[in-house]
């Protein structure tokens, strides 16, 4: 029974790539080949979709606009749950139970709700089609999310830490940057993860709040798969480089990624 | 911890208020609106009352829909979260293969989702992919852009494949986080495989288990994209869950009123199981 321990996640592990490995080779074949042939790689191997990705601009523009709204929604949603964080994992202030469950609920609101009214909202502020306005408007399930992580690793940091700091002479802002932001860097670095993780994946508001000059990678990919046919061999290319920025996040994560689920607070 | 009570606590507070007020209030207020009026546009409305409440309610379509999405919801949790205690179980602790298996597993987390339905479709198709042509080829009769129960199969297999490992990953942590002194004393007490999982192990996950039912619910109940690309909420209206029948209804037929009051039902219904979930959670914390 143990000797075949092994054999669960390896099982788990060839069913989560089968799908990835028939995406990247459909991306070696041209459209013609896909469409005619059934082939578990690519009898006419061909990089014509790579090619016309990174030489197009309309394609490689979306991968920039999800970037920069991405890394812009990654900080901005850190930098303002910080002190939130700090406040709710040290302090008792009026309401601040019902504060916490409120920010909570917007993470359970579902999109679908929100995407009529943020086009409207942001339409009539002038933000349509900007990064900001995407960047603005995933902070609406990112903050909690990364108040809620950053305060379980607050709270693992003793408070004995502040008050020696106090002791010592140290004012709030020399001790928040320089004693204690380096103390909980692996809860930002994990925090910065999710936030990241959950703006690029996210597509129904993204989409709804741009048209040409902010249009994310995958809005791109669906608006091109309903104009000029259905180019398969294209969108497989498209869709095996959404996964690379993601797997390079996880790289540089992985031993973080444990750690941070353990804290109990993702 | 003990915490001091300090109403200046406020100040910290106000950035993250300030940006998620601007987004939550200022919209949610925009469908409160709609949900009581008709819109005739150019700013002109009418005063309905509870009409679209009503109609909503008793409306056979939103029934239909919520049906689907409890059943949906339901199956999920119900094969996601054993699954992911078993493979968590059976994960290696140390070596090479924990950071093998946590990138791995972690892969399909971040793919955006349209790319998830995409990918999925490429796969599933009957001709084309590997999964439809295989399972043709040994004799079952697949075809999920016209059989609702392939379709089902398929979304259903699709959201196992791309969350799974969300639920692994937190029994994961839970299950590191149990002291070696625990097996052993239940090593010298010699007790069963079963009874080590089921008064060691599952008691220290109950927290994070809690945690991960709860994400689970929430994202599976507002599932839009993936079977919006898998199968566009077809053949039919087999799956069109929850929010594919909302934007339907809110852009495809701009049917403002009553889109509205279906979104605030819809998000009181989200709410109030999350609620509980939450008093659930804290109250396991307060133990704890």
């Amino acid at each position: 029974m143990k000797k075949y321990k092994w054999l669960v996640p390896t099982l788990y592990i060839v069913f989560l790539m089968l799908p990835i490995y028939w995406l990247i080779n459909m991306s070696f074949k041209t459209t013609t080949e896909i469409i005619n042939t059934y082939s578990l790689w690519p009898q006419k191997f061909t990089t014509e979709n790579y090619v016309k990705i990174f030489t197009d601009s309309t394609w490689y523009m979306g991968y920039v606009n999800s970037i920069t709204y991405t890394v812009f929604n990654t900080i901005l949603s850190v930098a303002a749950a910080l002190p939130a964080a700090y406040a709710f994992s040290r302090y008792k202030f009026l309401g601040d139970k019902h504060l916490f469950f409120w920010l909570l609920t917007n993470r359970m609101a579902p999109p679908a709700v929100f995407a009529l009214p943020f086009f409207q909202f942001y339409s009539s502020v002038n933000l349509f089609d900007t990064h900001i306005a995407v960047a603005l408007s995933h902070c609406l399930f990112n903050i909690p999310l990364a108040v809620w992580i950053l305060e379980g690793f607050m709270s693992a940091v003793p408070k004995e830490l502040d008050e020696t700091a106090y002791v010592d002479g140290y004012s709030f802002g020399r001790f928040f940057f320089k004693i204690f932001v380096p103390t909980i860097a692996a809860g930002i670095g994990i925090t910065m993860f999710f936030c990241f993780m959950f703006s690029w994946v996210e597509l129904l508001l993204a989409k709804t709040l741009t048209a040409t000059a902010a249009k994310p990678i995958a809005a791109t990919m669906t608006r091109t798969a309903s104009t000029s046919g259905y180019e398969l061999g294209l969108l497989a290319a498209a869709g095996t480089l959404t996964i690379i920025p993601g797997a390079i996040v996880i790289y540089f994560v992985k031993n973080y990624i444990a750690k941070g689920f353990a804290m109990g607070r993702v | 911890m003990n915490k001091t009570i300090n109403q200046k606590a406020w100040l910290f507070v106000i950035p993250v208020f300030v940006l998620v007020a601007f987004n939550a209030a200022i919209p949610l207020m925009t469908v409160v609106n709609y949900s009581f009026q008709e819109t005739f546009g150019n700013n002109v409305f009418a005063w309905e009352g509870t009409r679209w409440f009503k109609q909503i309610l008793l409306s056979e379509r939103f029934h239909a829909a919520l049906g689907r999405q409890i059943a949906f919801t339901f199956i999920i949790l119900l094969i996601q979260i054993p699954l992911g205690i078993g493979i968590a179980l059976t994960m290696p602790k140390k070596g090479w293969g924990v950071p093998v298996c946590l990138i791995l597993m972690s892969m399909p987390l971040l793919i955006p989702w349209n790319v998830v339905g995409a990918m999925w479709n490429i796969f599933a198709l009957p001709d084309i992919g590997f999964l439809g042509y295989t399972l043709n080829a040994i004799g079952f009769d697949y075809n999920f852009t016209q059989q609702p129960g392939d379709a089902w199969f398929t979304t259903i297999l699709m959201d196992v494949w791309h969350w799974t490992s969300l639920v692994v990953l937190l029994s994961y942590a839970g299950l590191n986080s149990i002291q070696p002194a625990y097996y052993q004393a239940a090593e010298i007490d010699g007790a069963s495989r079963w009874a080590t999982f089921r008064y060691i192990e599952l008691p220290k996950m109950k927290k994070v288990l809690t945690l991960a039912i709860l994400l689970r619910f929430m994202d599976s109940f507002m599932i839009y994209t993936e079977p919006f690309v898998l199968t566009g909420g077809g053949p039919g209206n087999t799956t069109a869950f929850l929010s594919i029948d909302l934007v339907k209804m809110a852009l495809g037929q701009f049917d403002l009123g009553p889109a509205a009051a279906m979104s605030l039902i819809y998000f009181f219904i989200v709410l109030l199981v999350c609620w509980v979930f939450y008093n659930l959670m804290m109250k396991n914390e307060a133990q704890s």
